[in-house]
């Protein structure tokens, strides 16, 4: 069974994601430490790219302070193998396609297993692209994580169908960031992802308060959160994990 | 050339977000369906002869002819186009295929704000809405275009993440779609970004070849030697190149911008220096670093200035049925110079980088043979940077 689905048994799962090396990989690991020991169920670790282009300003920001201050794919990857001698969460890594293929996507994905990585979210690889990565992250046991999205529509029962780890539902048009309102009718996307797949289904994008995480957790298994703790780290740096850890329990507190 | 899922050989595909997906299928099937349509086709060519200014001529360059003293060398004057670049040709097919799909808004990148003042000028003219994303550096490099467009009506989004060029201008208009789709159409500039914009791009460019093939037959009742054209993400090149692929006694040549040097950091020629990736919706080749990163890349001209390639050049360079070379700013302004001296034609900084070339490779070529040179651009828009590149200060 896939190490990711015990992220879903403590309840409902809250899924913290942080970029990798911002402002440095020590505070990074604080963080990740913070979380989780305040109910973090599963960390979505961010490898940053130059470009990425499915985040809104906050996490492109927090992209460019990590490559600024020199983190690699390598150096992420000792970092991460640290880590695991006392962090114990289901962890998966959130990148885009060029930062697995450029690295020779068989020894990127390889490595995952080899340090305890349990899946991979891309957000550049939909459904049709995504045997190429797909066949090596099954040789080596890493979920590829898939996306459905407000306009998948038809395309949910295909991609609901083939999915593992967990499902990521992109709750709103756009890009990653806070959003005050959540418009679309995420009751009826889940009614047919669980139609199709026993797979747990989590939401993303945009949430950022209790009452969002609440919201989400009533209709689905778990919610997803990044900006607004990038925006922590922003905001206070190296003192960033105190304050993470306050919010995580603030979020974790407020789902069913 | 398109292989069914949008592969160029190993390149191309559809590298987007799950958010875009039905709406690069809404466009396939669309493009699919209109691409054959009698009405649709009557239509564009209207536009295109009527609006646009087409067929654009075939100039023979005498003067530059007998100054290089070798190959014959004529000139294919897309900067004769309305609004002074081959980029109407794309614009006026993809905006017409937007219409007819009911979209109301269109929504584009640009690098030298060309394509920008091509998106809006359709704009205008099809009573569409219009937001051209463009890099901060480039808002400044090309202050006349950013003013056109708002002239067009067009509303000039300055990018100023990244480097604040092309890349980053194309980066922003994508997040732009996934914000808002069911109204909007991304008018892509160039034969890059996921399928199928690589093959409606081309499709709608590759009027260029097939007029230079009727054009030289009629003058020299033979085809050229050589096709000669400048290449960023490459929608003139593929345009001038597209009729001529089948027959293999057409050299095709594409010239990549070399910044300062394919050997220095300050340089934007892609298949020179760039590897095998994954980038804005493509798999192609990028200037790039050992991790993945996005390399910053540099050219004197910001419409040369991206750190890819598109996937179907990619393609061609792996099988070697088109070559590419690398041209520097300093060869590019030297050209840009010589032709408006020589011809009393300014071309783009773009296309002097194709200029450039063939003053290298015409002198070594016999007297019978025939260079066709795609003069992708006119060059008023690039004066005061050649200018300022030259230690003159002037104001526009």
């Amino acid at each position: 069974m896939s190490n990711i689905r015990k992220a879903f048994e403590n309840g409902k799962a809250f899924i913290a994601f942080i970029t990798c090396g911002d402002p440095d990989l020590e505070t990074t690991a604080a963080a990740i430490r913070a979380a989780v020991e305040n109910g973090a169920d599963l960390i979505e670790l961010g490898i940053p790219f130059s470009d990425p282009t499915a985040e809104g300003p906050v996490i492109q920001e927090a992209n460019i302070r990590a490559l600024n201050g020199g983190v690699t794919t390598d150096k992420i990857f000792a970092f991460v193998k640290e880590l695991r001698r006392d962090v114990k969460v289901p962890m998966v890594f959130m990148t885009y396609a060029n930062v697995v293929f450029s690295y020779g996507a068989e020894k990127f994905i390889s490595t995952c297993r080899d340090i305890e990585i349990d899946g991979l979210i891309l957000p550049d690889l939909p459904f049709e692209e995504k045997e190429e990565f797909l066949s090596l992250c099954h040789k080596y046991g890493v979920d590829l994580v898939s996306l459905i999205a407000p306009t998948s529509e038809n395309r949910i029962a295909m991609i609901a169908k083939e999915a593992e780890g967990f499902l990521y539902i992109v709750s709103s048009l756009g890009v990653t960031g806070t959003r005050s309102e959540i418009k679309t009718d995420l009751t009826s996307i889940v009614k047919s992802v669980r139609e199709n797949t026993d797979v747990p289904c989590a939401i993303g994008f945009g949430i950022s308060t209790p009452e969002q995480a609440g919201r989400m957790s009533e209709i689905s298994d778990g919610a997803i959160v990044g900006s607004a703790i990038i925006k922590l780290l922003e905001k206070y740096g190296k003192d960033a994990p105190e304050h993470i850890g306050k919010y995580v329990k603030s979020m974790k507190d407020a789902m069913i | 050339m398109t292989n069914p899922n949008g592969r160029f050989g190993v390149h191309g595909g559809q590298y987007i977000p799950e958010t875009l997906m039905n709406a690069v299928i809404e466009l396939e099937e669309a493009y699919n369906h209109y691409k054959n349509d009698s009405e649709f086709n009557r239509e564009l060519t209207e536009l295109f002869n009527e609006y646009a200014g087409r067929p654009s001529r075939l100039y023979f360059a005498e003067k530059m002819t007998k100054d290089l003293g070798g190959a014959k060398i004529y000139l294919k004057r897309e900067d004769l186009n309305h609004t002074g670049a081959h980029k109407i040709n794309n614009v006026l097919g993809q905006a017409l295929l937007a219409k007819k799909m009911g979209k109301t808004r269109l929504i584009a990148e640009t690098g030298a704000g060309q394509h920008g003042v091509a998106t809006a000028t359709a704009a205008a003219l099809m009573g569409m809405e219009c937001v051209v994303f463009m890099g901060e550096e480039d808002t400044i490099r090309q202050a006349l275009n950013v003013y056109r467009m708002r002239l067009l009506g067009a509303e000039v989004v300055p990018v100023k993440a990244g480097t604040a060029t092309l890349k980053d201008a194309v980066s922003e208009a994508m997040r732009e779609w996934t914000s808002r789709i069911s109204d909007t159409h991304y008018c892509l500039g160039s034969v890059m970004g996921p399928h199928p914009f690589p093959t409606i791009v081309r499709d709608f460019q590759a009027v260029i070849s097939k007029e230079i093939r009727e054009q030289i037959q009629e003058k020299e009742g033979r085809l050229p030697d050589v096709v000669i054209a400048c290449v960023g993400g490459g929608s003139n090149a593929i345009g001038s190149f597209y009729n001529f692929i089948e027959d293999e006694c057409v050299r095709l040549i594409g010239c990549e911008a070399a910044g300062r040097g394919v050997d220095t950091f300050e340089t934007a020629a892609t298949i020179a220096t760039g590897r095998i990736g994954i980038f804005h919706g493509m798999k192609s080749y990028f200037c790039q670093d050992e991790y993945g990163q996005i390399a910053p890349v540099y050219s004197i001209s910001a419409g040369l200035d991206y750190p890819g390639v598109g996937p179907e050049h990619a393609h061609l360079h792996d099988i070697g049925r088109a070559e590419y070379v690398p041209v520097t700013d300093d060869e590019a302004v030297n050209a840009f110079e010589y032709l408006a001296k020589t011809e009393g034609i300014i071309p783009a900084i773009e296309s002097a980088h194709a200029v450039a070339h063939a003053m290298k490779i015409a002198p070594t070529m016999d007297k019978d043979k025939i260079i066709a040179v795609t003069i992708s651009g006119r060059g008023d828009k690039d004066c005061a940077a050649i200018a300022r590149y030259r230690g003159e200060d002037i104001h526009e």
